[in-house]
């Protein structure tokens, strides 16, 4: 019987600031041992709790995608003080990861269908293993029509850049990037996600959307879904609470009955309509 | 599975039996308290008791207990890898448990072990490794109210053997192979010995004249009884104390928190609860539970709502009317939860 | 008891009925015997569910600490001394403030009590003017009430509110005759292992739940030290070291302004004797500063003070 509180270790691989104002680090890990690599399946959606020894553990939604091999990237905003000590931290250092957690984003029941991925800010991050995973040769067949739209304050507070740029060549997806204001160097789309989100205007028929974001932007995006006649059923959220054990037990995270570590993170707004405003 | 007769005059004798290879607790007088302690002889253990002030809760679910330790250094790649804390090495028995108690721990079983993630290790470890011999309740409390929360003052649940006392001796009973094989040498009961205990059952029964009700609370949605306005009288004169939680049997919250000393790191896990208001808290300063209406609130939808929805509706309470005597503030859960079922 | 109970009623309800107040804060009685809890009435009605008894153990300030509105506040000295602090903390305002003054008849420590009866379940406590007439299971004892009274109440110099705006019943004598030194004076007389070793008996059964403190009207910060994360002064779990942090820390956050209103103790639900630290505080601040907390408004409280010719002897 494993013990699910031992995180595996694993080392830095990378490290990368990723944003202006170098609040937001990625990391890529890489497992010491094969056999944890092995035990370690997730998929798009799950989360883990990175653990640094003498500092505790934090859960972070996991940005890299299976299908891109056995390393697990996570972005980190530097808040507390484990995240702090980790943007200290550089390639080949060791630290553990517990997990994979959490449910997932429905993407198998979403075979067949046309999917909406709305990102905004640093909340992107388990939205790129989404993408990555939808367009890999192996399951993109598997789907209709890809939206991407993502938003940040500014240019500089984009995440992943690249890869949204390839997925845009690529022609395999819709990708609308926007920055909420004018900003010099800046060729793309300007204006909040929610309005970015009216003027794209994706269709309900036959459809999901994954929404992750600030709860300002989940505030005002809900509505623009409404009116263009989606059902509760269709919008997917994930939700975020301070959490410690990570497998729904230590009572902290719960909404309602539900704990956002074990029966979330992933939602869908029927769900959330049903529970209380705690998260 | 059988039922037989432990002698008073023959207890010593029992208990050495079950000392030989075993730590064995049970409910002491101390400082004028009930509290858990070792015991070797039948004179140390409480026999005549209401039930201990705090639930023996902390054999299983410790208020402080180390997970796994790392090396302190930094730089030591070594110090990144746990090391998990050893199992208990010596099984346990704890004598002259309160039904109520035994009942709180399957209660608990269904949160700390749920699958192959949820799968506390440190919880089953423990239980796994102790026996528990029950002392049926015949003279409760006026703030006892098991009757009504699932749960008898000579409930068997979660128990291996079950003692009741008839005069002069002890009716036992076990309901595990546990349980059967530490009465194996007893004598046999006789009917009139079953019929004694079975009326003392009625007899306690029917001294339990205080309860809840919970119907309307099972029919009730759970925002129809988030929103119901008895919050904002419940929480007036609480303090956010975490008195009714630490001697609750069943709260089971708790933090982790990494301690270094020197070179030596420990992950540890300690009580913590809902009433604290950092215990919700973001890293980004917004808090979920901001409020003491909310934190309120929790606590008594998290085991008359929560956990019957989530656990096949099992009641996270088992009426043992510890926090109704504790609470400094006198708010008392038979009131607060008769007004959820209005 | 009883006719003072109707007088805090009647007062209650008058203001009430005249909006004078939007809520008055009380006690009323509990669900067990030896149990009266903080009781808030917004309307003549609920008014009529005050109460005044020998177990009005909760102290009332502490309900007004960041509450919005007009208050009515039931206050004997302890309470009264409070409520001064707290408006020369600049945590209430006197103007929104309604002092129902009386005299304490000082409370009864339940544990005392329960202490005659080991093992025995109390079933109801009834009031008699000398006496408390204690019931239970098969069992019945009438017991002298002042023999019972919390050690605070024993050692009280003030039973009398130093504020009111409206006094019930008559004012009273300030004492109760104990002396509040004799609870202070042991440390003294110890060397510091001796008074380590004193500590660690006193707090052994902590369990910290923080009743002692979130009962307590002096401890309002918006995030005790205890909690703090960032730094994080105090670790969490069950250690001698922690648990010791905790109560002396506070025991001096307390220091020249504790009133020895007892709440700490009463609310403890493992009967811990925070007055033993705190006494010899009271005294300290007493005998170097000659000051007591709460006697006046205005009064600068001397651990928020300095003062060139402060004592300075003990600081080393």
């Amino acid at each position: 019987m494993r013990n699910t509180y031992i995180p595996y270790p694993v080392s830095i691989k990378e490290v990368r600031v990723e944003t202006e104002d170098k609040q937001l680090k990625s990391f890529w890990l890489q497992f010491l041992k094969n056999e944890d690599a092995q035990a370690f399946n997730y998929k798009p959606g799950q989360f883990a709790e990175l653990s640094i020894s003498g500092y505790g553990e934090i859960p972070i939604g996991i940005a890299s995608s299976p299908t891109e091999g056995r390393d697990l990237l996570f972005t980190v905003n530097k808040v507390g003080s484990v995240s702090s000590r980790l943007h200290n931290m550089k390639a080949g250092d060791i630290m553990g990861v517990r997990g994979p957690l959490g449910n997932c984003y429905p993407l198998k029941e979403a075979q067949g269908k046309n999917i909406v991925i709305v990102a905004g800010g640093f909340a992107v991050t388990t939205l790129r293993s989404t993408m990555n995973w939808l367009l890999h040769p192996d399951h993109r067949g598997d789907y209709g029509e890809i939206t991407f739209i993502y938003g940040a304050r500014t240019p500089g507070m984009l995440l992943y850049t690249e890869e949204w740029t390839a997925w845009q060549q690529s022609g395999q997806a819709k990708v609308c990037v926007t920055v909420d204001r004018e900003a010099p160097g800046w060729s793309g789309l300007v204006g909040f996600v929610p309005t970015v989100t009216g003027d794209v205007a994706p269709k309900p028929d036959n459809a999901i959307a994954l929404i992750c974001g600030p709860p300002i932007m989940i505030k005002f995006t809900q509505p623009v879904f409404d009116k263009l006649g989606w059902q509760s059923d269709q919008i997917i959220m994930s939700l975020e609470n301070r959490m410690k054990c990570g497998i729904g037990i230590c009572g902290r995270c719960n909404v309602g009955p539900e704990y956002v570590c074990k029966d979330g993170p992933v939602f869908t707004k029927t769900q959330l309509t049903s529970l209380p405003q705690e998260y | 599975m059988s039922h037989k007769i432990l002698a008073k005059d023959k207890l010593d004798a029992f208990l050495q039996g079950l000392c030989r290879d075993q730590d064995l607790f049970a409910p002491v007088m101390k400082d004028g308290k009930v509290g858990w302690a070792p015991v070797t002889t039948a004179a140390e253990a409480l026999w005549e008791f209401s039930n201990s002030e705090l639930s023996p809760k902390d054999f299983f679910f410790p208020q402080t207990e180390c997970m796994m330790r790392f090396k302190n250094v930094q730089g030591d790649p070594q110090g990144m890898i746990m090391q998990a804390e050893p199992a208990l090495n010596k099984p346990r028995v704890l004598l002259n448990i309160r039904p109520c108690d035994a009942k709180a721990f399957q209660v608990l079983d269904m949160i700390f072990v749920q699958d192959e993630m949820t799968n506390d290790l440190y919880w089953r470890d423990k239980r796994e490794k102790t026996t528990l011999i029950g002392l049926a309740c015949n003279d409760p409390c006026p703030t006892c109210f098991c009757t009504t929360v699932g749960s008898n003052p000579h409930g068997t649940t979660g128990l291996d053997v079950l003692l009741t006392d008839i005069g002069d001796k002890l009716v036992a009973e076990s309901f595990t192979a546990k349980g059967e094989a530490l009465l194996k040498e007893l004598p046999e009961v006789t009917r009139q010995d079953l019929f004694q205990a079975g009326e003392l059952k009625k007899a306690a029964e029917a001294k339990i004249t205080s309860g809840v009700a919970v119907d309307k609370i099972n029919a009730a949605t759970v925002m129809e009884l988030y929103d119901a306005p008895l919050w904002d009288r419940v929480m007036e004169s609480c303090l956010n104390c975490g008195t009714c939680t630490f001697c609750c049997p069943t709260c089971h919250c708790f933090d982790i928190q990494d301690e270094t000393q020197g070179e030596a790191g420990r992950r540890v896990r300690n009580w913590d609860y809902c009433m604290s208001w950092l215990f919700t808290m973001h890293g980004t300063g917004h808090n979920p539970r901001g409020t003491k209406k909310d934190r309120v609130r929790q606590r008594f939808m998290h085991k008359f709502k929560y956990i019957p929805v989530k656990r096949g509706g099992e009641i996270g309470c088992v009426g043992c009317g510890r926090c109704v005597q504790l609470c400094p503030v006198n708010i008392d859960v038979r009131k607060v939860v008769n007004d959820m079922n209005a | 008891m009883e006719a003072i109970a109707q007088k805090i009623r009647e007062a209650a309800k008058k203001l009430l009925s005249e909006g004078k107040v939007d809520v008055v804060i009380g006690y009323a009685k509990g669900s067990v015997p030896m149990r009266e809890y903080p009781y808030f009435a917004y309307t003549p009605e609920e008014a009529e569910n005050l109460t005044w008894s020998s177990f009005c153990c909760n102290n009332l300030a502490l309900y007004t600490i960041r509450r919005p509105g007009r208050m009515a506040v039931v206050a004997q000295g302890c309470v009264s001394r409070n409520l001064v602090n707290l408006i020369n903390e600049n945590q209430i305002k006197r103007e929104n403030l309604y002092v129902i003054g009386l005299n304490s008849p000082g409370m009864v420590d339940r544990r005392k009590v329960q202490a005659l009866f080991p093992g025995k379940t109390i079933t109801e406590v009834i009031e008699e003017p000398e006496h408390l007439l204690v019931k239970g299971q098969g069992f019945e004892e009438r017991i002298e009430r002042k023999k019972f009274l919390r050690s605070n109440c024993l050692t009280c110099v003030q039973r009398n509110p130093v504020i009111s705006d409206e006094l019930i019943g008559q004012a009273g004598p300030e004492g109760h005759g104990g002396n509040i030194d004799n609870v202070a004076a042991p440390w003294e007389k110890l060397i510091p292992a001796e008074r380590w070793a004193e500590m660690q008996e006193t707090f052994k059964d902590c369990i910290r739940c923080y009743a002692c403190r979130d009962a307590c009207p002096l401890c309002y910060c918006y995030v005790c030290f205890v909690d703090e994360a960032q730094p994080q002064w105090c670790a969490k779990s069950q250690d001698e070291a922690d648990v010791m942090t905790f109560h002396l820390l506070r025991a001096f956050h307390c220091a020249g302004r504790c009133t020895d209103c007892g709440t700490c103790e009463s609310a403890c639900p493992q009967g811990i004797k925070m007055r033993r630290l705190t006494s010899k505080i009271e005294k300290d601040i007493r005998e170097l500063y000659g000051y007591r907390p709460g006697m006046e408004i205005g009064a600068q409280p001397p651990m928020s003070l300095f003062k060139p010719n402060d004592p300075q002897d003990f600081i080393k």
